[in-house]
């Protein structure tokens, strides 16, 4: 049998493929990205979309799935925030055919404002969670999940983190199942959730899990490894790997893929042939919780601790006191923070903003985060999606009734989160007059996550040309009357356009457009800037940019043309006018 | 005995292609194979590292400290900031190479002087100028090739045909400076 290396995001999208999934929505997020931008490869035999928002993604596939198709909607930890609405209802109504949320979670915070344990919502609105380790499990345990889900009519959360998402393994692959699509019939019991209607759905639900839970104690995704007595492990998803690292050969393994209900009968006949049980899990203590609740004992975060990723090498030292052996240097490498790439059209709006006395600045998530960084320090908030526009509003209302007038308070967000939740901050704005200015960082991509498609982008998913919704229009629709759009990359104008907005006696609102200089269909070739050493007096006025291919040598600055793409944004601050785009001259 | 590697570098250094050739001849080899990389912010220009796991049987696709078996550097400084990943008898292979940072750039703080001797003093290692030797082969871009050639070096897995592995994981246009980038960065490290 063929072998394919492939990360758990690949996986699920083969195993996507392979239980016939037909209708798939997702807004991207980091780690789960992948797993959609696999998707378009199998698209004669399924509907994929990039959705505007996680929540829309939910409905879409919930709705697939009240049709009588299988489905899925894809999101990182915090998106399932986003969704979490119509996820509890259709917790109640249940489903036709299959339906699956993908939740990527990410402990450590790699690419994340938050590290919150997922599991928990499982829990919460009373749907199976199953959780792979690897990428063989992406598939097979994704095909399984679609039988649980139509077998005890519900959701199912299908939860990896970090490293089962990103990393890779080796896996075959099977054909496709295709499913049978029964014929519509409306169902106004199940799928309108009248409060009648919800108050009687509810014992359903308990029931359906209860008998999930008797599943769970002989299904084949969770496995009991029989090896010795002495010592035994509760584990699942990637910590599980790590503690087969850690564990000696003699350890018996209770290894969970239904890891909601759990399946207690189970554990206490695993717990009851071991001598000292340890429950080995990262982040929270999610099953060790219930597991001690039933009354059985066991070690495990009172050792572990609660926050970050683990490794082998943690849990070896957390748990048998085994310190790993490192060799400490007496040279100490200094940060490499990541910054606002060279050429980001977002640098010029961020370096205006820098200068503005009493400014403040709510930010929201994406490449423009960093703007908060040093040398730029050009935010004051930074908390979710969409909350650019409407922290910013509380910021400004607190300021107003407070007397603060002289704070200026700025709400900036990127296209896509305008799209995903921008868009009704943008409305608060105007209809509880607010004292503030929205801008919209139009870089025309979703660019942290590694450029996808979005409502503004004119393109979708497929790759097919999409109606293009245009961020002004929707803005001059809500009653914005003064939109200045400008090239932030040209400082005059941007500073134009700032103050333009600050002086503006009706609703105003700024969108700085210019596109993200790595996206590969436009070509954006504007040559090189260069530093004329002669003229440069080493003011260091151009490292406030905070541009990567600026630097300063020998006391004077130096742009590595390596890395320039010859935005002239450090040109435009340089007071001797030493900075040239090369082959052009200053007048 | 399960065997790991590390490569870190700076986003866009290229050390995830070299990762995954590593990893194509590896599974060749029919070895079990798991290997770990992180997307997202950490990619704007920051520090990037990937493991590559290998033997019988794998179970975790990240490793702590002391743990690696070869630590391969695309960039001095990152060298040092993962050492503490390398075994104490582990070996490192180490681009000579320096890259600025934001803070170093912008004169906030000064890049470390002696990254290599302080590895060189704590841990076996293969040092080499692979931007040097990848320009003089007329393309700055086969330097993680270079890299890799001397990698391959220090792992002396001579049941691997790593030239064949490389014509079937790099597109054909570059195969040829691909081949000698390979072949550079073996013999630079040979002496």
């Amino acid at each position: 049998m063929e072998r394919h290396l492939l990360s758990g995001n690949e996986a699920i999208a083969r195993g996507v493929f392979e239980a016939g999934v037909k209708v798939c929505s997702a807004y991207p997020g980091t780690p789960s990205t992948e797993i959609f931008e696999q998707l378009p490869q199998y698209r004669e035999s399924l509907y994929c979309e990039w959705a505007p928002n996680e929540k829309v993604a939910a409905e879409v596939a919930y709705g697939a799935a009240i049709a009588g198709v299988r489905s899925l909607c894809a999101m990182k930890h915090v998106g399932l925030n986003v969704a979490a609405d119509p996820v509890f209802t259709a917790a109640y109504g249940g489903v036709t055919k299959g339906f699956v949320i993908v939740s990527a979670d990410d402990p450590s915070m790699h690419s994340s404002q938050n590290e919150q344990d997922n599991r928990y919502y499982a829990k919460s609105v009373h749907m199976a969670l199953i959780e792979p380790s690897d990428s063989q499990e992406c598939i097979d345990f994704l095909k399984e999940a679609y039988r649980i889900s139509e077998r005890f009519d519900m959701p199912v959360l299908f939860r990896t983190t970090t490293r089962v998402s990103h990393s890779k393994s080796l896996v075959t692959f099977s054909e496709r199942e295709e499913q049978e699509v029964p014929e519509y019939k409306r169902n106004t019991k199940k799928y309108i959730s009248t409060p009648a209607n919800a108050y009687a759905n509810h014992p359903k639900v308990e029931k359906n899990m209860a008998a999930l839970e008797e599943y769970g104690n002989a299904c084949p995704l969770n496995r009991w490894e029989k090896n010795g007595s002495r010592l035994g492990v509760i584990s699942a998803s990637i910590a599980y790997q790590y503690a087969k690292d850690t564990f000696p050969d003699d350890t018996s393994f209770l290894k969970l893929g239904l890891t909601y209900p759990l399946p207690m009968k189970l554990i206490r006949e695993f717990a009851a042939s071991v001598d000292k049980l340890y429950v080995i899990e990262e982040l929270e203590g999610f099953m060790e919780e219930q597991i001690r609740a039933a009354g059985v004992e066991c070690v495990g975060k009172e050792l572990i601790g609660n926050m970050y990723e683990l490794n082998p090498q943690i849990l070896k030292e957390r748990i048998f006191d085994q310190k790993p052996e490192t060799k400490e240097l007496n040279v100490k490498a200094v940060s490499r923070a990541p910054a606002l790439c060279p050429g980001c059209p977002h640098r010029g709006f961020f370096y205006t903003m820098s200068k503005g006395k009493n400014f403040v600045i709510s930010g929201d998530i994406g490449c423009y985060t960093l703007g908060g960084s040093a040398p730029l320090n050009a935010l004051d908030t930074t908390v979710c999606m969409g909350g650019g526009f409407s922290v910013g509003m509380g910021l400004a209302k607190a300021f107003e009734i407070t007397g603060q007038t002289d704070k200026k308070v700025f709400g900036v967000l990127g296209d896509s989160t305008f799209f995903h939740s921008g868009m009704t901050g943008a409305v608060e704005i105007l209809y509880n007059k607010g004292n503030m200015i929205p801008v919209v960082l139009d870089n025309s991509i979703t660019g942290m996550t590694g450029h996808q498609d979005n409502p503004g982008s004119g393109f979708n998913l497929q790759g097919e040309i999409a109606t293009r919704i245009r961020i002004e229009d929707v803005l001059r629709s809500c009653g914005y009357e003064n939109i200045i759009i400008v090239d932030p990359q040209d400082l005059t104008a941007m500073q134009k356009a700032v103050d333009d907005a600050l002086a503006s006696s009706v609703p105003a609102a700024i969108i700085t457009r210019r596109p993200c200089i790595l996206i590969k269909r436009i070509k954006q070739d504007f040559g090189k800037c260069a530093v004329d050493q002669k003229t440069c007096v080493g003011c260091k006025s151009c490292l406030k940019v905070g541009c990567p291919a600026v630097m300063i040598r020998e006391k004077k600055a130096f742009i590595d043309s390596t890395q320039c793409t010859g935005c002239t944004v450090c040109a435009q601050v340089c007071p001797v006018h030493a900075i040239q785009r090369e082959g052009e001259q200053h007048e | 005995m399960n065997k790991s590697a590390i490569l870190v570098g700076v986003g866009g250094q290229g050390a995830i292609l070299t990762a995954k050739v590593l990893v194509n001849g590896l599974m060749k080899a029919g070895y079990d194979v798991k290997m770990s990389e992180v997307h997202g912010m950490s990619q704007r220009g920051g520090s990037v590292s990937t493991q590559v796991h290998w033997g019988e049987k794998v179970y975790a696709p990240v490793i702590g400290e002391g743990a690696a078996d070869i630590l391969v550097a695309f960039e001095k400084m990152e060298a040092v900031r993962y050492a503490s990943f390398l075994k104490p008898d582990g070996v490192a292979v180490i681009n000579d190479y320096e890259m600025a940072s934001s803070s170093t750039a912008a004169g906030l703080c000064e890049y470390p002087a002696g990254c290599l001797a302080a590895m060189q003093e704590n841990f076996s290692c293969y040092t080499l100028d692979a931007a040097k030797i990848a320009l003089g082969l007329g393309s700055p871009k086969c330097m993680n090739i270079v890299i890799f050639g001397a990698m391959t070096h220090a792992l002396s897995m001579d049941e691997i045909d790593w030239e064949t592995v490389i014509c079937e994981t790099v597109p054909p246009k570059f195969l040829d400076l691909n081949l000698r980038a390979f072949h550079a960065g073996h013999e630079a490290v040979r002496a």
